[in-house]
C-alpha cells in the first residue's frame, strides 16, 4: 500500500534526522529540536480537525496540557515509561475530543472555536484546583538517573517525539489519501451538501476531535519530563494554542505537509530569536508572520507553490 | 401500489410563524410530479422536511414504505431520497470527478456494504458525466464551470447516490431559455430509466413540459394538486399564484 510506503519513508527520514542530529554533538540542539518536533505533532494534530474538517480549535492547549498533567499525575502515583505514557495522554485526551465533539458540534464557524476556547479555560481551572498534580504551586518531575536506550535522556526524550512526529504526520497523510479525508474535505467544503450526499457528517467529525486530541495528548505527555517543573501557567500557555493554529496556516492547511513546513519554520525562528534576541519575541515573530501570509498567501506556502506551478502549465 | 413517498398531515413552524400546515400528498414509483407556488408559499421548505435537513413538529415522512420521522440526512440519502440544491453546493476543493464521487462511496458502496474498485469508480462517474453531458469537464473545478453546467454537476452529484426518488429544487433558476429545455430533456431521460422525480420550479414552460402531475403550494397550505392542465385553471391557483 502508498501509506505504509509512506511510514518507511518517514521512519527512514525520522532516523536519518536523528543519525545526524547525533553527529552534531551538542546537547542543545536535542532540547531545541525537541521543542520543533513536539509542535510538529502538535501542528499536524491541530490540521486534523481545522484543516481537513475546517472547525478551527483555539483550545489546543488544553489537550496538551491534558496529556502532560496524565504523566504528572501517573509520575506520583507509580511511574511508567515514557511511550506508555504517550499512549495513556493520548486515549485520555482522546475522549476528551471525542466529548468535546459531542457537546459542541452542533456550533459551526467562530462558535465553535469560542466554546474551544471555553474548554480551555475550564480544563486549566480544574488543574489549577487539583491538589495532587500541584496545583497553582506546580509540580516537580525528578527524572531518572539515566534513559533507557541512550543513556542521556535529553536524546531519549528528543528520539520519542521524533518517533512520534513520523506517527503523526504519517497518520495526517494516511487519512488525506483516504476515503474518510474525502469525507473530511466535503464537511469542509459544504456540510449540508456532504450530508445530502450520504457523508455521516456526525460521525466523521468526531473522529476528527478525537483523533486531534489524541495527538496533542500524546505530544503533551513526555512534556514534564523535558521541563522537569510543570506549572499551569506554562501547561496551558498561549503559545500552544497560537503555535499549532499559526504553523498549519503558514505552511497550508489542507496537506500533510502544510503543518509540517509551518512548524519547522516558525518552530526554529522561534528557537533562533530565543537565543538571540528573548525569549518574549516569539509570539510577536509568530503574530508577524502569520498577519503576513494571510495578506500574500492565504493558502499558506504549500498554496503559493501550487500557485507557482499552476502558472507555469498555464 | 403504495406510493414511494408519502407525506401525512406535515407541519413546520420557525417560531410563530407557520411555514407548512398539515400538508398531506403522496407520490408514487415513477412519476413525474411538478410543485409550484409562489416565493415563501414552503417548497424549498417541504424539500428539507423530506430530506431530513429540518424537521417537522408534526405528521409523518414516509419512503419505500417506512417511516423516516428522526433519520439523518445522510441515512434518507442511503435510503434511497435524493436532492439538488437550488443554489448549487459543490464541493469547491474537488474537481467535478470527485465531487461525483463522494456519493458513489458514501451512499452507493454504504448502502452495498462493499467496496467500488478505483475503475469501477472512473467507470461510474464517466456514465454519470456522459448523462449530464460533462464528459470533457471531469478534471476541471466547480469553480471553472458555467452557471448551467453546476446546475448539471448538482444533478449528476444527486443521481450519483442511485436514488429512487430525486427533488430537484429549483435547478433551472436564471438559466436561459436553450438551458432549461436543456435540463428538463435531462430530467426526463433521469425519469425514463425509473427514478421518481419532484420539479420544484418557478419557469412555467418547463413545469409543463415536465410534470405528469401539479402540487400547488400557497403560504404553506397545499390548494391544487392533480392534472397539470386541470390546477393551472383552478380558479384558487389562479387567484393565489398566478395573479389576477
Amino acid at each position: 500500500m502508498r501509506s505504509s510506503w509512506f511510514l518507511l519513508c518517514a521512519v527512514a527520514v525520522g532516523a536519518a534526522v536523528f543519525g545526524l542530529s547525533r553527529l552534531i554533538q551538542s546537547e542543545y540542539f536535542f532540547f531545541a529540536g525537541y521543542v520543533v518536533l513536539q509542535y510538529i505533532v502538535l501542528a499536524t494534530a491541530w490540521n486534523i480537525l481545522g484543516g481537513y474538517t475546517g472547525y478551527v480549535n483555539f483550545g489546543s492547549a488544553a489537550f496538551f496540557a491534558i496529556g502532560a498533567y496524565a504523566s504528572v499525575a501517573i509520575h506520583k502515583t507509580y511511574p511508567l515509561p515514557i511511550p506508555v505514557l504517550i499512549v495513556i495522554g493520548g486515549v485520555i485526551s482522546g475522549l476528551v475530543g471525542l466529548g468535546t465533539g459531542y457537546l459542541t458540534l452542533r456550533l459551526r464557524g467562530a462558535f465553535f472555536a469560542i466554546a474551544t476556547l471555553a474548554l480551555a479555560v475550564v480544563v486549566q481551572t480544574l488543574i489549577t484546583n487539583w491538589d495532587y498534580v500541584g496545583g497553582s504551586r506546580g509540580a516537580y518531575i525528578l527524572r531518572p538517573a539515566s534513559a533507557p536506550l541512550l543513556g542521556n535522556y535529553i536524546e531519549y526524550l528528543f528520539l520519542i517525539m521524533l518517533a512520534l512526529a513520523v506517527i503523526a504526520v504519517a497518520t495526517a497523510r494516511a487519512i488525506e489519501t483516504s476515503r474518510l479525508g474525502f469525507g473530511f474535505a466535503t464537511i469542509r467544503d459544504d456540510e449540508l451538501a456532504a450530508e445530502a450526499s450520504g457523508v455521516p457528517t456526525l460521525k466523521l467529525k468526531l473522529i476528527a476531535t478525537t483523533l486531534s486530541g489524541a495527538f496533542m495528548g500524546m505530544a503533551g505527555a513526555p512534556l514534564p519530563y523535558y521541563v522537569t517543573y510543570l506549572d499551569p501557567a506554562s501547561g496551558f500557555s498561549l503559545a500552544y494554542a497560537v503555535n499549532s493554529i499559526a504553523m498549519p496556516l503558514v505552511g497550508g492547511t489542507t496537506t500533510w505537509i502544510g503543518p509540517l513546513v509551518g512548524a519547522i519554520l516558525l518552530g526554529t525562528i522561534q528557537q533562533i530569536a530565543t537565543v538571540t534576541i528573548s525569549s518574549a519575541v516569539n509570539l510577536l515573530i509568530v503574530g508577524l508572520i502569520l498577519i503576513a501570509f494571510v495578506i500574500i498567501a492565504p493558502n499558506g506556502l504549500v498554496g503559493l507553490v501550487q500557485g507557482w506551478f499552476a502558472k507555469k502549465d498555464a | 401500489m403504495a406510493n414511494l413517498l408519502e407525506v401525512d398531515d406535515l407541519t413546520k413552524r420557525f417560531g410563530g410563524f407557520v411555514a407548512l400546515e398539515n400538508i398531506s400528498l403522496g407520490v408514487a414509483q415513477g412519476d413525474r410530479v411538478g410543485l409550484i407556488g409562489p416565493n415563501g408559499s414552503g417548497k424549498s421548505t417541504l424539500v428539507n422536511c423530506i430530506c431530513g435537513t429540518l424537521h417537522n413538529e408534526t405528521g409523518t415522512v414516509r419512503f419505500n414504505g417506512a417511516p423516516v420521522d428522526g433519520l439523518k440526512t445522510y441515512e434518507r440519502t442511503r435510503l434511497g431520497l435524493a436532492r439538488s440544491f437550488q443554489l448549487p453546493r459543490p464541493f469547491t476543493s474537488m474537481n467535478v470527478k470527485d465531487n461525483l464521487c463522494i456519493p458513489l462511496i458514501y451512499t452507493v458502496d454504504a448502502r452495498a456494504k462493499s467496496r467500488l474498485t478505483q475503475a469501477e469508480l472512473d467507470a461510474r462517474c464517466g456514465e454519470l458525466l456522459e448523462l449530464v453531458g460533462l464528459k470533457d469537464k471531469a478534471q476541471k473545478m466547480p469553480r471553472d464551470l458555467t452557471q448551467v453546467e453546476m446546475r448539471k454537476l448538482e444533478l449528476a452529484r444527486a443521481m450519483a447516490a442511485e436514488p429512487k426518488l430525486l427533488m430537484a429544487d429549483e435547478a433551472m433558476a436564471g438559466l436561459s431559455h436553450s438551458e432549461v429545455t436543456d435540463i428538463v430533456s435531462l430530467l426526463i431521460r433521469l425519469n425514463e430509466r425509473g427514478v421518481t422525480i419532484i420539479m420544484i420550479e418557478h419557469i412555467m414552460s418547463a413545469v409543463m413540459s415536465f410534470s405528469q402531475r401539479l402540487i400547488v403550494l400557497v403560504s404553506g397550505r397545499k390548494i391544487a394538486d392533480g392534472a397539470p392542465q386541470q390546477v393551472i385553471q383552478d380558479p384558487d391557483v389562479v387567484r393565489a399564484y398566478l395573479g389576477q
